[in-house]
């Protein structure tokens, strides 16, 4: 069962600020979605390897059985990067290069 | 000229042959989503000087005779989560809705490159994350074939447009059947590459290894037109696989004949409405007559796709809609005081109740405790329905199955729960948690007109065999009372 308590948790570990009436509807949703879940404690899967990629590399290819495409490597080289203010464009508040944000230590 | 009627291969000819300048065609256009997507909402937002710039150098390299590229001159519209250099895009949601990207898309530029014309971007569900449209904070589209129904999700407005003739062709993403059951829902193509097939570099993320782009047409063969252009390696993207491109094109025409094509028992027992039974029942026939050979198969966990789908595309989610905190771009808070407060409110107030909901069970699945019994356990039942797909594609060149339990459905119908919504992907998700190709190609349509998609699901890298199976359906079906 999920509990008011767990979705305040997820939420602070999420950094979702949830208003009380989404905190309810949360619980109630989640705890519906996590019951159908359940289902895959149905399947016995000791010995089967966790499947993280489709192609990632030999490990994961091999538990799924497929044939990976050869690891694509390149160049250690320097390529150049967006301009200062193309980067910065975009922020809703900027300190000439700098992103800027409300102060970071609360007392 | 009639706009409704061209596809990707007429408007290169036509285009070639001068029938029609690129710029008129762009006029044309515009001037068909001023007066009628206002009733489908497909659009969010038009890229019209790009557009009109694009014509013109289309229109001048045809006056002076050189040869034209392989989509000279062909209006496409483009999904709101594929970033386009100062073109805005939202991602169906309200925090990044003043965002301009600094850059295009892979996919963008190489249809660009090619000649193709971007019209705008399309609606969609909010980051991707939904089954009817309904979830974008723009307002849903509404299915041009029925108003009153939704276009399927989450490349709802991609689908919309093609289906409506407010593009020629479109691109969409694909995470849980994105661009399979809108293709479904709304009677067009819709067309999911392998995984790494399609560069997603631009692509804005939601679940990482589950991830495609592809393409929505009105025929099979535009799809593999379209494919052959975006398909390929990456150096910008370390997923995209080094894997040869064939002519997709030279795979239409050939016959079935001879060919082995599984029908898994899960995709046609409890749940299927039977009117898209009998459709696909249908399709299935013909490709018997036409001398394919049917061979019944079982894909058995495919019953546990949906729970292992919304654990790990949720948990790979909930880490990358991380980004979204106010900083660098996108919605911010006015009215937070300190760092965190800020992240919190500028996330409360900018993502969509869905979205909220998806990083909600992602964190959960990944927290302390729950990170065995939910996320690795899913990985675990993500390697056996692989594996359904390795034992099953052992004996048989492709399967067939419905590309969605029902048709369209109405607006309101499920959007207020979210696990019967979730169940409207249950024969989609499948491919993509296997990172295998699928294509939907109309196949029929219910007594009420709406219509019916078959599904083709192919071996990795075999989108050639696919879209052959969907070019036969499409002509036999053509050819046959339903």
């Amino acid at each position: 069962m999920i509990t008011d308590k767990d979705v305040s948790y997820v939420s602070d570990l999420a950094n979702l600020e949830l208003t009380a009436e989404e905190r309810a509807r949360m619980v109630k949703d989640l705890d519906s979605i996590l019951s159908y879940i359940d289902r895959l404690n149905e399947l016995d899967t000791s010995g089967v390897a966790p499947m993280a990629q489709v192609f990632a590399g030999s490990s994961a290819a091999e538990s799924s059985g497929n044939k990976a495409p050869a690891p694509a490597w390149r160049e250690d080289s320097l390529q150049p990067s967006l301009p200062h203010d193309e980067a910065l464009r975009n922020a809703p508040a900027r300190d000439k290069d700098f992103f800027k944000v409300p102060k970071v230590i609360e007392r | 000229m009639d706009i409704n009627t061209l596809t990707v291969a007429s408007t290169v000819t036509a285009i070639a042959e001068k029938q029609f300048t690129a710029t008129r065609l762009v006029e044309d256009f515009y001037g068909k989503i001023q007066a009628e997507d206002g009733d489908v909402h497909a659009y969010l937002t038009l890229s019209e000087d790009r557009a009109f710039a694009q014509a013109k150098r289309i229109d001048d390299l045809a006056a002076s005779g050189d040869p034209l590229p392989s989509l000279a001159g062909v209006p496409v519209a483009i999904k709101d989560v594929m970033v386009t250099r100062g073109v805005r895009t939202t991602a169906g949601s309200k925090i990044l809705e003043d965002f301009i990207p600094p850059y295009d898309c892979t996919v963008v530029a190489r249809l660009e490159a090619a000649g193709a014309i971007v019209l705008g971007k399309t609606n969609c569900d909010e980051f991707a994350m939904g089954s009817s449209n309904e979830n974008s904070a723009y307002g849903p589209v509404h299915n041009p074939r029925d108003k009153a129904r939704v276009p399927g999700g989450s490349s709802g407005g991609s689908a919309a447009a093609v289906a409506a003739g407010t593009a020629v062709a479109s691109l969409g993403s694909d995470t849980g059947g994105s661009i399979r059951q809108p293709a479904s829902f709304c009677g067009v193509v819709g067309l999911m590459p392998t995984y790494g097939r399609v560069s997603r570099y631009g692509l804005i993320a939601f679940a990482s290894s589950l991830d495609h782009i592809g393409p929505f047409t009105k025929t099979v063969k535009d799809a593999a037109i379209l494919l052959n252009v975006i398909a390929g390696r990456d150096p910008m993207d370390s997923t995209s696989a080094d894997v040869p491109v064939p002519d997709y094109v030279q795979e239409i025409g050939r016959p079935v004949r001879g060919m082995k094509l599984g029908i898994p028992k899960e995709y046609f027992a409890e749940g299927l409405d039977p009117e898209v039974r009998a459709a696909v029942e249908n399709a299935i026939q013909l490709l018997q007559q036409a001398g394919a050979e049917l061979v019944p198969i079982s894909l058995p966990h495919t019953g546990y796709a949906i729970p292992t789908y919304y654990v790990i595309a949720t948990a790979e989610a909930s880490a990358n809609l991380a980004r979204y905190d106010g900083v660098r771009y996108g919605y911010r808070s006015p009215s937070a005081r300190t760092l965190s407060d800020m992240y919190r409110k500028t996330r409360d107030e900018g993502f969509g109740p869905e979205v909220k909901r998806r990083i909600m069970l992602g964190t959960y699945a990944l927290s302390s405790g729950y990170y065995d019994a939910y996320y690795l356990k899913a990985q675990r039942v993500r390697t056996l329905l692989a594996r359904d797909f390795q034992n099953a594609f052992a004996k048989v060149d492709a399967i067939l199955t419905p590309t969605a339990p029902t048709a369209a459905f109405k607006l309101g119908e499920k959007s207020n729960d979210p696990l019967s919504m979730y169940l409207a992907d249950i024969y989609t998700v499948t491919a993509d948690l296997a990172g295998i190709p699928g294509i939907s190609v109309p196949c029929g349509q219910t007594k009420s007109g709406l219509p019916i998609g078959l599904q083709i699901l192919g071996k990795h890298f075999d989108e050639g065999t696919i879209l052959r199976i969907a070019h036969v359906v499409e002509h036999e079906a053509a050819s046959s009372p339903a």
